[in-house]
């Protein structure tokens, strides 16, 4: 028993159809750097929720320090010492580091908050494990990385022996990351036991004693990080060897999007300055950069949604005067968003609806004021038909379909009216690799139909097969543009942390 | 405890709603009758006779039931698209106004036929004005427009008191201050003669019916939707939300405006301070049980109609406050919005 | 133009002022306490009527003042506890919920005082509270009469202000109730109940909501009547945004508020027949209104006010 601080048995959980866990049982040594290991879908947050009592595992059970804990309360995760980084982070913008920190730690009933008290145990713990936070900081204010401090010093706050920490590198840049597994590794060396997920190969071999690998809700293998390689990790974690489509070479034809040097402003704050590229028909721009430095803008300048404070868009040597939605999607420009729920879809409405709204106004859909029902309801059967969209017909509520399903839908209104340019920004994200391999397809033959595409993507395997050329986006400016074939990892990494000079 | 969407809503459940909500609400208000001391079968039997039981109170649920339709139109189409018109009391005031300033002696002088569809369009309008300020402040600045829209509901009553007291008083009226009334030939026609019933309910329900065709069938009602499930994704899908939600505005506040135009034309003749019980409010509810539904709010304002009348009428015999109708209404939302959670969702252990 | 400002340097304006401001600053704190912890409670002009319907009752079947006051807190907490458990483990719309609390409040009260009191002439009255002569600094000059001489009421509206400034900011349970108005998700990751906080929070607003309305039938007036609030529920819920959900800065835009309402009370009387005295009632509302489009860009709101907290949800 002793050397173990985690023992999870037999764990299942099931949402409805799907089985999240499958009789997952895994153990966790003292002062061990363990890495869960899985695509997405493959239950690996599912399963650290359940661990620390967000959820609830309809059987199976969790020991921490050789007592079993009590499901579904995070209170007793606590109290046994397990401390969560959420991947979304946990925290209150409007409240300062070191109310963050403290929210829960004292008995209600107190009359005081013992701030002081605080102040020199977080001082201590900054100190000791090298994490430097201005505790009365906003947290709204603080960057990322800072944000990320305050998430892991609130668990060393609780005296955590077990850290779990969920994707904690996908929202850092390279140097944050490298410095995370260093802080890691020193956390490690002092006793403290860690698990973070991962679905990325080179992090997990580079930051954990051992590998964990979990596909379609089940433990599938266990490795020793030295005994193993990216290869086999990724064929276990994939199951099979899935080849993800890979793009052929093409001659790229003349310009279709370009932009000359755009900037936009928001309320005082620049999102993106001083902005140029440009893309032609047959080839694939792929933009990478961790979330944040302005890729959201990007999308939407490109969308119609945001027009520049500064600079011009050319669309087929013409710079576009008006900015607006319906405009771009009639000038032959086809969209994906970066957030299919927030922006992509509305829910609540059918297929059909959602596959027309932003072409309404065109004669085929609407005459008169009134919708024609009979071709739009034409329309979204022909996109189910062509882009395998499943869960259901055109009048099926669009709420019920999976998160692949709903990105073909939106993939197939755009790509069944044929558009001469393809905006996607994260196309992939959330998606398990069936779908995953399937939008590429698409991208890939619409690139190949002579269509240009600007990729915009965290991924950057996902834009090294898909894009002719990459540029990289940091704090709202665009690298100078490099071919694929030079773009090897040290070379992006560089690129992606804004070392533009080094990189070239 | 938890609440697990269904993925579809079977009509009988869609259906069985706001049946189950109104059940709910009037076995609570049973208590409250006991409390009187008041045997609660007999109240409600002569709650249903007060509003049903002579050829005059049949006349005088109808009538009643006019002004609701339209507050309970303008709050469900202003509710669909997410805008929270909770001014349908002050739109009504004003459009009663305009209608009584017009009609009256001081007013138009037109032809009847030409001149009663103006009063209505007038009263219309300034129902739709009213309720563009909160909207552009709104879409402007961003201030919540409920309570904005509450805030100016006492001050259109207190503007219309100010009106009635002042310029548009009714020099030959004693006791409480009115308006000019409106001249005789701008009347509406009565559907029942001897009766209080006027063509204002076929008004009103020929409106919900366009209005049913308007949100099924034509782009804006399409687009409208949008706006009021997703306005992010209704805007990325080019949408024009600020344009969208000034039309549904100018529908919304205009439907009050016409309720309080209709019940001068249909009903008093004039304006006074209380010619409104709360339609307003009371249309709010009417919209919810209805499922923000057109159809529906026929079915739903004729519903709170008999709870009024038939109280009054249960009041007189039995002694029950008639502000019992009220406490069933209020009941009603209460009980249909946890009727509809019911509907929408499974509750899982 | 003098007899305009004169209004200014007499004590009477100033003790109405706080007279006018008590249950506006009951009220605006009690919508402030609900909305920190992330519920919008728009219950409170319902609230606010029973509340004076069930104080006044109280007092007219012989209780004391005191156990007025105590009632409609109680009636107010009942209240609150209703529209807690519809909108938060039930996440029902906070607005089409507020309202139905207002008009079921409302209707009820008004149901039970017509039960009670049946119609007449002129409404039954009680005794109200009198003023607390505060000892020594009631017999300053200006001031004493001013300041020092409301009720026991006031002075505690005035003292809760500061009480729950200090307590939200300095203690665990005020934390609590703010990080759940900010962030529920964390909170309940690090420990905190959402759900229990959430609806403790509005239970205690509401009571001090009714308390609101109370203060109108045990001090202000000295009996009920229907439509006694007038809005003052809503004019409320403007003021939490106009201070910026702080306490004190509640306590301050009441007093403003209820400055501006004593003024023209006074001015109308000065003005005489050349403005209509409707045009000097409009004022309070559409000064609502301006305070709202002040703030509107500019206050920091709690981040999760209206956002139903969901357990495991992310």
């Amino acid at each position: 028993m002793s050397g173990r601080a985690l023992e999870l048995n037999g764990i299942t959980k099931r949402f409805g159809a799907l089985v999240a866990n499958d009789d997952v049982t895994l153990t966790l040594g003292q002062g061990e750097l363990l890495a869960l290991l899985g695509e997405n879908g493959a239950g690996k947050t599912t399963l650290m929720n359940i661990l620390f009592g967000h959820y609830t595992a309809d059987s199976g059970s969790v020991v921490a320090f050789g007592r079993t804990l009590p499901p579904g309360k995070p209170r007793a995760a606590i109290e046994a010492g397990i401390g969560m980084v959420h991947q979304h982070f946990a925290l209150a913008a409007n409240l300062s580091v070191i109310e963050n920190v403290i929210a829960g730690t004292e008995r209600l009933g107190a009359l005081a908050l013992n701030k002081r008290a605080a102040r020199v145990k977080l001082a201590a713990l900054s100190e000791r494990f090298g994490l430097t936070v201005d505790p009365d900081a906003r947290v709204g204010d603080l960057s990322v990385g800072e944000r990320q401090r305050v998430e892991i010093l609130k668990s060393l706050y609780r005296d955590a022996r077990v850290l779990i920490l969920d994707e904690p590198t996908a929202v850092l840049t390279h140097q944050e990351a490298e410095r995370l597994y260093r802080t890691l590794r020193g956390m490690a060396e002092q006793g403290l036991s860690i698990i973070f997920i991962s679905h990325k190969l080179h992090e997990v071999l580079a930051a954990a004693d051992r590998v964990v690998v979990l596909r379609g809700g089940k433990v599938v293998a266990e490795r020793k990080a030295g005994d193993t390689n990216r290869e086999e990790l990724a064929e276990l974690m994939v199951g099979r060897r899935v080849a993800r489509p890979h793009r052929d070479a093409q001659t790229p034809g003349a310009v279709a999007l370009k932009a000359d040097r755009v900037s936009v402003m928001s309320g005082g704050a620049s999102l993106l300055a001083d902005v140029s590229f440009e893309v032609r028909a047959g080839e694939t721009l792929g933009v990478i950069g961790v979330s944040g430095n302005g890729q959201s803008t990007l999308g939407r300048l490109v969308s119609g949604l945001v027009s520049p404070s500064s600079g011009s868009l050319d669309l087929f040597g013409h710079p576009v005067a008006q900015f607006s939605p319906r405009g771009f999607v009639e000038m032959g420009v086809g969209r994906i968003p970066e957030d299919r729920n927030a922006d992509g879809a509305i829910g609540e409405m059918t297929i059909w609806e959602n596959a027309v709204l932003e072409r309404i106004g065109e004669k085929r859909f609407s005459a008169g004021g009134l919708v024609r029902r009979g071709p739009a309801r034409a329309f979204a059967a022909e996109i189910i038909r062509r882009f395998d969209v499943r869960g259901g017909g055109p009048d099926t509520a669009t709420r019920l379909l999976s998160g692949g399903n709903m990105q073909k839908l939106i993939l197939g209104r755009n790509l069944i009216a044929a558009p001469k340019i393809l905006v996607a920004a994260q196309p992939t994200r959330g998606l398990d690799e069936g779908a995953v391999a399937a939008v590429h397809a698409e991208i890939l033959a619409a690139r190949r139909a002579g269509t240009a595409v600007l990729l915009i993507s965290e991924d950057l395997d996902e834009v090294v097969a898909l894009a002719d050329r990459v540029q990289a986006i940091v704090k709202g400016r665009l690298s100078p543009p490099i071919t694929v074939s030079d773009a090897d990892p040290r070379r992006l990494g560089l690129m992606m942390a804004g070392a533009w000079d080094e990189a070239a | 405890m938890r609440l697990e969407r269904r993925a579809h809503v079977p009509l009988s459940l869609a259906i069985a709603a706001p049946i189950g909500a109104v059940v709910a609400a009037l076995i609570l208000a049973g208590l409250l009758i006991a409390l009187a001391g008041v045997p609660v079968f007999e109240a409600y039997r002569r709650m249903l006779i007060g509003a049903f039981g002579s050829r005059l109170s049949i006349s005088e649920t109808l009538t009643r039931t006019t002004p609701l339709i339209l507050t309970g139109l303008a709050a469900a189409v202003a509710f669909r698209s997410r805008v929270w018109n909770i001014g349908a009391e002050g739109q009504f005031y004003l459009g009663a106004l305009a209608t009584a300033a017009l009609g009256s002696k001081l007013g138009l002088h037109l032809a009847p036929l030409v001149e009663i569809p103006i009063l209505m369009l007038a009263g219309a309008l300034a129902g739709a004005l009213l309720l563009l300020v909160p909207l552009g402040l709104r879409l402007k600045f961003g201030v919540d427009e409920v309570v904005t829209t509450l805030l100016l509901n006492f001050v259109a009553v207190l503007f219309v008191s100010m009106m009635i007291e002042g310029p548009l008083k009714d020099p030959l009226a004693f006791g409480w201050p009115q308006s000019v009334p409106i001249l005789a030939d701008m009347a509406l026609p009565k559907l029942l003669p001897r009766s209080r019933l006027h063509i204002g309910l076929l008004v009103a329900i020929g409106l919900a019916l366009v209005l049913y065709f308007v949100q099924s069938r034509t782009r804006f009602g399409l687009e409208a939707r949008a706006a009021g499930l997703n306005p992010q994704a209704a805007r990325f899908a080019g949408v024009p939300i600020g344009w969208i939600l000034v039309r549904v505005a100018l529908i919304s506040g205009g439907l009050a405006g016409l309720a309080g135009a209709i019940e001068v034309l249909g009903v008093k003749g004039y304006v006074t301070t209380d010619l409104s019980p709360g339609f307003g409010y009371t249309g709010v509810v009417v919209a919810m049980l209805a499922g923000l539904n057109p159809i529906g709010v026929i079915v739903a304002a004729l519903f709170v109609a008999t709870m009024f009348v038939g109280a009054d009428g249960m009041s007189r015999a039995m002694g029950v406050p008639s502000f019992i109708a009220d406490v069933i209404v209020a009941l009603s939302l209460l009980t249909m919005l946890v009727a509809l959670l019911l509907a929408n969702y499974r509750v899982r252990r | 133009m003098m007899d305009a400002l004169d209004i200014f340097a007499t004590a009477g304006l100033w003790a109405a002022v706080l007279r006018i401001a008590t249950p506006l600053i009951f009220g605006t704190l009690g919508a402030l306490v609900c909305e920190r912890a992330g519920v919008l409670n728009l219950g409170i002009e319902g609230i606010m009527t029973f509340g004076a319907m069930v104080g006044w009752l109280t007092v007219y079947h012989g209780g004391d003042l005191w156990l007025g006051l105590a009632a409609a807190a109680l009636a107010g907490a009942a209240f609150g506890l209703l529209h807690a458990l519809l909108t938060v483990p039930l996440g029902l719309s906070q607005h089409v919920t507020g309202l139905g609390i207002t008009l079921f409040a409302s209707s009820l009260s008004y149901y039970i005082f017509r039960l009670v009191v049946p119609v007449s002439g002129t409404p039954p009255t009680i005794e109200p509270f009198q003023p607390l002569r505060i000892p020594y600094l009631s017999d300053l000059p200006f001031l004493g009469e001013a300041v020092f001489a409301q009720t026991a009421p006031t002075y505690v509206a005035i003292l809760l202000a500061f009480l729950i400034a200090l307590a939200l900011q300095k203690t665990p349970l005020g934390l609590a109730v703010r990080i759940v108005g900010e962030n529920p998700h964390a909170a309940e990751a690090q420990g905190i109940d959402p759900i229990r906080v959430r609806i403790a929070s509005v239970v205690f607003g509401s009571a001090l909501m009714a308390l609101g309305g109370a203060f109108l039938t045990l001090a202000a007036f000295n009996s009920f009547f229907p439509t006694m609030v007038q809005g003052r529920g809503w004019v409320c819920i403007a003021l939490v945004v106009f201070a910026s959900w702080r306490p004190e800065r509640a306590l301050l835009g009441a007093l403003l508020f209820a400055l501006f309402d004593a003024y023209q009370l006074r001015l109308s009387h000065v003005v005489g027949k050349a403005v209509p005295y409707q045009v000097f009632l409009m004022i309070p509302y559409l000064l609502s209104i301006a305070a709202l489009l002040v703030m509107a860009r500019r206050a920091r709101v709690p981040q999760a006010l209206m956002q139903p907290f969901r357990r495991g949800e992310r």
